[in-house]
């Protein structure tokens, strides 16, 4: 167990940290969070930042145009990045890390070509069609359906909870291609252009306010065959495939935030006097005993990962744990507003002494509140560390079997 | 970079099992239950010959050579098989208690001044009858007394069966002893007990939930186990997380302290400590729960984790000192502080 870093992995740090000096301050203004043309210009520019400076998917295999970074690299970068409020990944989420990695194992050499450098330099925007409102945690029961009509699929059906839809050039969709009860065994993975016809799509609004999700409505689209990443009804596996790129760095920067939140909570307690109560000091050095204790696993799991090459089961761990964690800073830091948590503005203290961090506060508490529901519910997550790792009977896995007909006593 | 156990901490750990299951079975250290002594002193040389007490010393002064790291992976092994005794103690007196390096003395350790703002509460002394010397820490330094001078009366049912204990009526009766370390060295004992002891909780931890999946694979309730109902199922998920997080803040204080230059190594050590302490009693709690009716009685042996995690969390910093000490510790943003 080693904590300390190599030559060349301090080397690394210190050329990305000169690079984000140099380059951070020459970037626009950030856009409205609304404005989704302008969120995904100004998203877009970063990528192309990044990749003229040769950190465009650090974590892709040199094969696929990335950097080919080790696990503690991208630690490293992903680090580097929030400590000096580098831009999100944003607009490009899907895409670098979703569907650029899916077409790398799992792409023909033309659709290699074809989609992986748009990723990377910015060009194209990807999002996720997968999801459906009657699929959710149970994915493999999902209906939309493509039918084969000569070198096409017709696409019907509806998917949810699908990120940056309306600023996205290419969405990777699940489709089922074949029987209804196929469930993971009748789904394929298709690149559908999202300015094909019969496209819809209406933006959702979260509960904290924020637009980046849609609904997508698709109404016989047609979608080549060529767009068919992996074998026909192989969808699911291929989807798996993509999970195991994750290489522990998934949280990393929430998790520095987390810790920037946490330092900006004592701050606001101090000046509100709150910070004279124990039981108040004792909750912010509880919440600071976890998020160490996130971090380390954080390294763990990266550690793990550079030594075997697939992701080990500590990221559930991590996923569990550090989305109550958040949860809970969220309250901690909405308590510690008061009647000044009523509203999303920085409202002006009455100590004249400026105004109170209440915006980001009360937004972050909100977002919060996703995080135990997306990419796997904290139930679901229960389930896979009771089951995968510490072999408990399994859950029933597929619809229920038809009741037995019933004989009239 | 790298975090993960080299393949001689492994093996370290493993040997320590290994001991742990041939030289102290449970069901070896269930007939000393509720004794006066539980220390087995053939047992305890030869934790001294395995390396457990001189693991941290120099080579030069006849030690193991190894750090922390070690010692918290070879501690959580003994914290797994429920080794009675002062453990953490002796390990921290090996280089400053003749004996205590090679397992020939048992050594135990009174923090003298961490009850000392609640005057109404005695100070409370572990396995005295087992002691060759007994250390009294405090921030002024440790001083070494011999137990058989402390005027202690031995309480008849002590909550943890395999931690006998002994109620000093007034602190100002201990004896005076004689001057072992300075204020540096408490910090550091206060700082290595907590990762050390840390340690232990989180081996407890790790083996109750061990526990718990065993029997929820087994008991059948419904007409199917028990485990694969998802109220349990999360019971048991909740406690294998629980002590993994726990573990890599124990792993990640136990570096810290080896490689100061990594961070800060006595908050490491205190939200280790804070973590690892609520992890094994709620895992103990858990594994209780788990067990069901049977799960309250004394032949499961769930409550002597459970125990042993209470008694456990009163050594080296309690909850509400270890949150205080890290609540202070929180950088915060410069020109936000009035």
């Amino acid at each position: 167990m080693d904590l300390r870093y190599t030559d060349a992995e301090q080397a690394f740090r210190g050329e990305l940290r000169h690079w984000l000096a140099t380059t951070l301050p020459g970037l626009p203004p950030k856009p409205a969070p609304t404005d989704w043309p302008g969120r995904r210009a100004y998203d877009t520019h970063w990528q192309r930042l990044l990749f003229d400076a040769g950190y465009a998917g650090v974590d892709w295999p040199v094969e696929g145009g990335g950097r080919g970074s080790s696990p503690v690299e991208e630690l490293v970068f992903k680090e580097e990045l929030e400590r000096a409020h580098a831009p999100y990944v944003g607009v490009n989420f899907v895409g670098l890390l979703h569907a650029g990695p899916t077409i790398i194992a799992e792409g023909t050499p033309e659709q290699r070509q074809r989609y992986l450098p748009a990723i990377l330099n910015g060009d194209e925007v990807w999002c996720q069609g997968f999801s459906e409102p009657d699929a959710g945690s149970d994915l493999a029961s999902m209906r939309t359906r493509a039918v084969r009509d000569g070198d096409h699929y017709v696409v019907t059906g509806s998917k949810i909870w699908t990120s940056h839809a309306e600023v996205a050039d290419h969405c990777e969709l699940l489709v089922r291609t074949g029987e209804d009860d196929s469930r993971h065994r009748g789904i394929s993975w298709l690149i559908l252009p999202m300015d094909t016809p019969g496209v819809e799509i209406r933006p959702l609004t979260t509960i904290a306010g924020s637009t980046e999700f849609a609904e997508l409505f698709l109404d016989e689209v047609r979608v080549p065959v060529a767009n068919r990443v992996g074998d026909e009804n192989d969808g699911w596996r291929v989807t798996m495939v993509t999970l195991s790129f994750e290489r522990g760095t998934a949280f990393v920067g929430d998790l520095l935030e987390a810790f920037e939140l946490l330092s900006a909570t004592v701050a606001l307690a101090r000046r509100t006097g709150a910070w004279d109560d124990a039981g108040i000091r004792r909750q912010a050095g509880h919440l600071r005993a976890e998020l160490d204790a996130l971090w380390a696993l954080t390294k763990r799991n990266v550690s793990q990962a550079a030594r075997t090459g697939i992701p080990g089961v500590g990221g559930t761990f991590f996923k569990l744990a550090y989305t109550e964690t958040r949860s809970k800073l969220g309250e901690y830091s909405l308590s510690l507003l008061g009647r000044a948590a009523l509203a999303a503005d920085d409202v002006e203290g009455a100590d004249g002494l400026g105004p109170l961090p209440s915006a980001t506060m009360v937004e972050d508490w909100l977002r919060g509140i996703s995080l135990t529901i997306a990419a796997g519910t904290s139930q679901i997550q229960r389930n896979i560390v009771g089951e995968r790792i510490l072999g408990l009977p399994k859950e029933p896995s597929g619809p229920p079997k038809p009741a037995a007909a019933r004989v009239p006593s | 970079m790298d975090f993960e156990l080299t393949e001689v901490q492994s093996e370290l750990a493993d040997g320590v099992r290994r001991l742990g299951e041939g030289q102290f079975r449970l069901d070896h250290l269930r007939t000393l239950e509720s004794e006066g002594q539980v220390v087995d002193r053939q047992g305890w040389r030869q934790l001294g010959e395995a390396g457990v007490f001189n693991l941290c010393r120099p080579e030069s002064e006849g030690g193991v050579g190894l750090g922390l790291a070690e010692a918290a992976l070879v501690f959580e092994e003994l914290g797994r098989a429920l080794v009675p005794g002062p453990l953490v103690a002796t390990h921290l007196a090996a280089g400053s208690v003749d004996g205590a390096d090679d397992g020939s003395v048992v050594v135990g350790l009174l923090e003298a001044d961490r009850t000392g703002d609640r005057a109404a509460l005695p100070l409370i002394v572990e396995g005295l009858d087992d002691l060759d010397v007994l250390m009294v820490l405090s921030d002024d330094g440790v001083t070494a007394i011999d137990p058989a001078a402390v005027d202690a009366t031995r309480l008849q049912r002590p909550m943890d069966p395999l931690t006998p204990v002994w109620a000093i009526p007034s602190p100002s009766t201990l004896p005076r002893g004689t001057p072992v370390a300075g204020p540096d060295v408490a910090a550091r004992w206060r700082r290595d007990g907590a990762v050390l002891t840390a340690a232990l909780q989180v081996g407890a931890a790790t083996w109750v939930t061990d526990l718990a999946v065993e029997y929820a694979k087994q008991r059948r309730q419904f007409g199917r186990p028990i485990g694969g109902f998802q109220a349990v199922k999360h019971l048991c998920a909740d406690m294998a997380v629980r002590a993994e997080v726990a573990r890599c803040a124990v792993h990640a204080a136990a570096v810290t302290a080896d490689q100061p230059d990594v961070g800060d190594a006595a908050s490491a050590a205190a939200g280790a400590k804070l973590l690892a302490d609520e992890a094994a009693i709620a895992n103990g709690r858990s594994c209780i729960q788990v067990h069901g009716g049977m799960g309250f009685t004394w032949e499961v042996p769930a409550h002597l984790a459970y125990k042993r995690a209470r008694v456990l969390a009163t050594r080296f910093g309690t909850d509400d000192q270890l949150a205080e000490q890290l609540a202070l510790s929180i950088p915060v943003p410069t020109g936000d502080v009035r």
